[in-house]
């Protein structure tokens, strides 16, 4: 009997064609590529390369893995990203500072005010610009809803992905009250933009604290709600306890933060340890685990949402006896209000300088960071003396999570993989930029 | 409880243990800036990191950032030495504090020794310099390009790399533009 070895048609490729590198395109070559990432196995076809994405549902966005299957079993899990790179750092080099941040809110489109909230800080750092009190205030309550709808999304999407479709329908009907107050504040559901170097874009409006008081009534009962359809699902247990595990130790080497690095039992919060925009005068837990597994990081990021509304009915308390105003009231960094600019020649004046140049910051680098529903947000700004920077690097918890993909799902079956990439939350223009 | 050993000053640890390693320092809005030559980062990283009283043990962001100055030409980088430089900011879960280390790299060899034997983390980290800034680094395990795909011209991040913009088609150029759009071919 004569067997013939065909390749399938899409991979054969004229010979001699070349690409940009000079190198021929054969699939031989692509293999060869691989050498040292996958194991010798893989060269005999001992064991099977598998690209699982860059589109596929589980994989939260167009992330590419390539795996080395044995079996059902990961050997090797190679992470590909960039599919949504989109130059968000060097087009803010190009921008004055107060214009450069509606792009910030594109990165990480499920936590834009975080996005704002670090790039106005490091802003704000460089230039010397002080932020009024209320401001402050606002500003945490912004973050803490930027956490309630990410943690929302992620609590959806990866029950979704080891399929309970019900708690994905609820966790969007409450992500979308508050997707309805960002709109109030923003004008945009999403790239609120809300958040800006000196304070926020505007007051609160009206309607706004009313709603969000209707909105933390029902929360908690929300997330026993949740809490009821997983927590003691026996089949989500066997799906989550004892997958994934990360060592304290490892969780840190790997540069893992946010709710992964608490999940291994680290107590490393930015807002406890290095408290921002007022977090220190605010009282509440961070939830830590025992066991670094999957499980640990759907308690840990179901309990810190119960946490954030305890944040925000603090800081709505708090909103009442703040002082100042939502934005800073120097001028050479916040625009006039629109009536001085009738009465006034000074406002005109600092009117027409912020809306064509710009403010300067110092030839100097900042590094800050913040804790963003994912971990550590952090923004590197280094200014050039004039109203743009000249660098500004985004170090985000998805490029760090992903990186640590490979070693912490290798040895585990496909099905776990997937679980591992819902607990990890990530997000892919988080991680691209 | 462990007795844990009090705080020191990175400064004066690096002056008294690995003298001439230091070469300057700097401070700006209470952040701390070490200067290292290149070739000494992974010995003050792992100085940083082991010694006592610093345990600068997390590594939170590798980032590069170019001096060049497209207006005042070649080789004009102000008060820096170098076109390049490369910043590492550790972080101390002991300690609580920050710290930058900082080393700067000249655009006919910019090569640093790598950092992951040190932290794992800096993997990709370092990867995305070289994709970006096109700085390369020294025992890196699988130096390529992590964002971009392989086949990219040139390092965007670079100073002299252009922006890129496309002409906005209006109805009286609408021809001339759409002749040289990539089109997918029948």
């Amino acid at each position: 009997m004569v067997t013939t070895v065909k390749k399938p048609a899409a991979l054969e490729i004229p010979e001699g064609t070349e690409n940009a590198l000079g190198q021929a395109q054969t699939w031989q070559g692509a293999l060869d590529d691989l050498r040292g990432l996958v194991s010798e196995r893989a060269m005999t076809g001992e064991t099977m390369l598998l690209n699982l994405g860059p589109h596929h549902p589980s994989t939260h966005g167009v992330l590419r893995l390539l795996l080395e299957l044995d079996g059902e079993e990961i050997v090797t899990c190679l992470p590909d990203v960039g599919y949504l790179h989109t130059g968000i750092e060097k087009s803010i080099e190009s921008k004055p500072y107060d214009k450069a941040l509606v792009m910030t809110d594109r990165m990480d489109y499920l936590a834009p005010m975080s996005n704002n909230a670090v790039f106005s800080m490091a802003v704000e750092k460089l230039a010397g610009i002080d932020v009024p009190e209320r401001a402050q205030i606002i500003r945490v309550i912004c973050l803490e809803l930027t956490r309630l709808n990410s943690h929302l999304v992620w609590l959806g999407t990866s029950s979704l992905d080891l399929g309970a479709m019900s708690v994905f329908l609820y966790c969007f009907r409450e992500r979308e009250r508050v997707l309805d107050m960002f709109e109030m504040l923003g004008g945009q559901r999403m790239m609120t933009s809300y958040i800006r170097p000196g304070g926020v874009w505007r007051d609160l409006p009206e309607e706004f604290l009313p709603t969000l008081g209707k909105f933390l009534d029902i929360m908690p009962a929300r997330l026993d709600d949740y809490e009821k359809l997983l927590t003691n699902n026996p089949i989500w247990m066997d799906r989550t306890k004892g997958i994934g595990v990360v060592e304290p130790e490892d969780a840190i080497a790997l540069g893992m933060t946010g709710p992964y690095l608490r999940g291994s039992g680290v107590n490393f919060d930015i807002r406890k340890v290095m408290p921002y925009s007022g977090y220190q005068n605010y009282e509440f837990d961070v939830p830590l685990g025992d066991h670094g597994d999957v499980y640990d990081r759907f308690i840990i990021r179901v309990h810190e949402m119960r946490e954030s509304v305890k944040i925000i009915r603090q800081a709505i308390k708090a909103l009442g006896s703040a002082s100042g105003s939502f934005r800073t009231e120097n001028r050479k960094f916040a625009p006039p209000p629109r009536a001085e600019l009738g009465r006034s020649m000074e406002a005109v004046i600092h009117h027409f300088k912020l809306w064509t140049e710009g403010y300067s910051a110092p030839d100097e680098e900042v590094y800050v960071a913040i804790e963003s529903p994912r971990g550590e947000i952090g923004c590197y700004l280094h200014g050039t003396g004039g109203p743009k920077a000249r660098r500004v690097h985004f170090k985000t918890p998805s490029f760090m999570h992903i990186s640590s993909l490979g070693k912490v799902a290798s040895g585990h079956m496909i099905a776990d993989l997937i679980a591992i990439i819902g607990s990890s939350d990530i997000v892919l223009g988080d991680s691209d930029r | 409880m462990a007795h844990i050993a009090a705080a020191a000053d990175p400064v004066a640890a690096f002056e008294e243990q690995l003298p001439g390693v230091l070469k300057g320092t700097h401070e700006f809005r209470g952040e701390l800036t070490l200067f290292v030559a290149p070739s000494d980062v992974p010995k003050a990283a792992r100085f940083l990191r082991d010694a006592k009283g610093l345990i600068y043990n997390f590594l939170s962001d590798i980032s590069a950032v170019d001096y060049y100055e497209p207006a005042r030409g070649h080789g004009d980088y102000g008060d820096r030495p170098e076109r390049f430089g490369v910043s590492y900011h550790l972080y101390s879960m002991l300690y609580n504090r920050r710290i930058r280390l900082k080393t700067f790299v000249n655009e006919d060899a910019p090569v640093v020794p790598t950092l992951v034997p040190v932290w794992p983390s800096a993997d990709w980290l370092e990867r995305e310099i070289f994709d970006m800034m096109g700085i390369s680094f020294e025992g890196h395990p699988n130096m390529r390009r992590v964002l971009l795909s392989e086949d990219w011209e040139g390092h965007p991040h670079r100073r002299d790399y252009p922006l890129g913009y496309e002409t906005v088609m209006f109805s009286f150029n609408a021809d001339e533009i759409s002749k040289h759009k990539p089109f997918a071919e029948e």
